[in-house]
């Protein structure tokens, strides 16, 4: 059974090449994909992203419930609208998903988390509800769209009502508002400015209409996943996932170990691994030779092997990068080498993060 | 469907070979097999000069999404390698049978060019894949 978002008719109207995502029918391009990544750099592109799950979470022990759920601390947000990036670990410490919330009161807050771990994700959190006053309501009669680019927020302005104009005016990143009939955030997964906009399914083919007759150009997962990995995003699944601790996966950021008496699930494990300091971690690799480093090839330092968990072209680099999983004293300026195509290439270990708002952060 | 053109000849591989009628042939990989790789990002070629034999690896495309080997189709020596795509790899997905076209191979054995595929056996392969 594959499902099928709501803009399904709109991506093979525009020429969409479909593939088959976690079960979902998705556009991989339209075309391509290095076209799309440069429209995404330069000026405004836009990603389907109605696969991903919305889940709200309801009710007077919602902030409780939340505090013990994810490695951050959801007491930090105390501004209507505020979101905050987080991962959700099982009892081991290993990354069940990552997650973005969005926070309205104490009592109110929106999660959005991955398609492809929906399932296992519900399922953990209504098991964790046990005992919290708590309704989790997923809201699948959402479609949602993210709009990305330099252009992006002038060209989504065009379309908008005075009312949601003045919503979403001068609002800071990592923000989401309700604005009429849309849910507008200021978070994204390429590195540019945008949003992420939900709507109502039976209004969102008219939005990316309205959106591509502002000149917002079309762009599939394929685009997505190279922008992601430029701007040193994890891919839950490719870069971490339940066997890995958020410490071996560059989001020990995401962590908030004060106060320390609350007692989020996983706490005990991640506490042992940072005292232990022997967890590997996530770095950035560059390659200017030809070629292009993938995911699972063999990374070898002298501190021992690890191995690429995304790798990819750079279209704007134009060379290759990657994240690899290495042992924890390699460090950033190290020379490590990757085993390709049976032969030893060598590579630069930068911070993973590679472009940020179009410029290369190599320099 | 894309464009399979009938006066080349094909391996199941996808590449396809151009017969210049004075023992030597160009070789380059099809549409079909362009689209399902993606855009090219660098293209590998062989050495002037090397020998090499039906069925070897001698060439790689490497597109966004994955690194692919080529195939010799024929046997023989490669006389002539398209230098072009070293700066513009992205002409195989423009004109796959035209200027993305890969390498010469003066052939060894002229026999070969008859084992393989027409465009129809071709079209058959790839509605198989």
């Amino acid at each position: 059974m594959t499902n099928k978002t709501v803009l399904h008719a709109k991506h093979l109207e525009a020429g969409a090449k479909m593939v088959d995502f976690h079960g979902w029918e998705m556009p991989i391009n339209y075309g391509s994909q290095i076209e799309e990544h440069h429209a995404v750099r330069t000026d405004a592109g836009m990603f389907d992203v109605s696969h991903m799950t919305i889940v709200d979470v309801k009710g007077s022990d919602a902030k409780a419930y939340l505090r013990r759920l994810v490695i951050n601390d959801v007491a930090k947000l105390e501004v209507a609208g505020k979101a905050l990036y987080t991962g959700m670990c099982n009892d081991e410490g290993g990354v069940i998903d990552d997650l973005i919330i969005y926070f309205f009161t104490d009592t109110d807050y929106r999660l959005v988390v991955n398609s492809a771990t929906r399932e296992k994700d519900l399922a953990w959190m209504n098991k964790q509800a046990e005992g919290f006053d708590i309704t989790i309501t997923e809201r699948p009669e959402f479609g949602m769209i993210a709009v990305q680019g330099p252009q992006a927020k002038a060209k989504v302005a065009t379309l908008l009502s005075a009312e949601q104009t003045q919503a979403v005016d001068g609002m800071k990143p990592f923000f989401g508002v309700q604005a009429g009939e849309l849910f507008i955030a200021t978070t994204g997964y390429t590195g540019e400015n945008g949003y992420e906009i939900v709507v109502p399914q039976e209004q969102a083919a008219d939005l990316w209409q309205q959106l591509l007759d502002a000149g917002v150009k079309p762009c599939g997962l394929g685009a997505r996943d190279t922008l992601r990995l430029e701007a040193g995003m994890n891919l839950y699944g490719l870069d971490m996932d339940e066997t890995v601790s958020p410490l071996a996966a560059n989001m020990a950021w995401t962590i908030s170990w004060e106060p320390s008496d609350r007692n989020f699930i996983g706490r005990d494990v991640l506490a042992a691994q940072r005292e232990a300091g022997d967890q590997p971690k996530l770095v950035g690799l560059v390659m200017t030779d030809k070629g292009v480093l993938r995911s699972g090839l063999k990374v070898i330092s002298a501190a021992g092997e690890g191995v690429i968990t995304s790798g990819t072209f750079s279209p704007t680099l134009q060379h290759s990068i990657a994240m690899a999983r290495v042992p924890r004293s390699v460090k950033v300026g190290d020379t490590v080498e990757v085993e390709m195509r049976k032969k030893l290439v060598k590579v630069n270990v930068v911070k993973p993060s590679f472009v940020r708002n179009g410029k290369s952060q190599l320099d | 469907m894309s464009n399979i053109p009938s006066e080349l000849r094909y391996a199941t591989s996808h590449e396809w070979v151009r017969n210049e009628g004075d023992g030597i042939v160009t070789v380059g990989i099809t549409e079909h097999a362009q689209e399902l790789l993606g855009d090219m990002v660098f293209v590998e070629l062989p050495e002037v000069g090397e020998s090499v034999s039906t069925g070897d690896d001698v060439a790689v495309a490497e597109s966004v999404k994955a690194a692919s080997d080529i195939y010799a189709p024929v046997s023989g020596e490669v006389v002539e390698v398209n230098e072009d795509l070293e700066d513009s790899p992205e002409l195989v997905n423009s004109d796959a049978f035209g200027d993305g076209w890969m390498f010469k191979i003066k052939l060894e054995d002229e026999s070969e060019l008859a084992a393989l595929l027409d465009a129809e056996g071709y079209e058959n392969s790839i509605d198989e894949d």
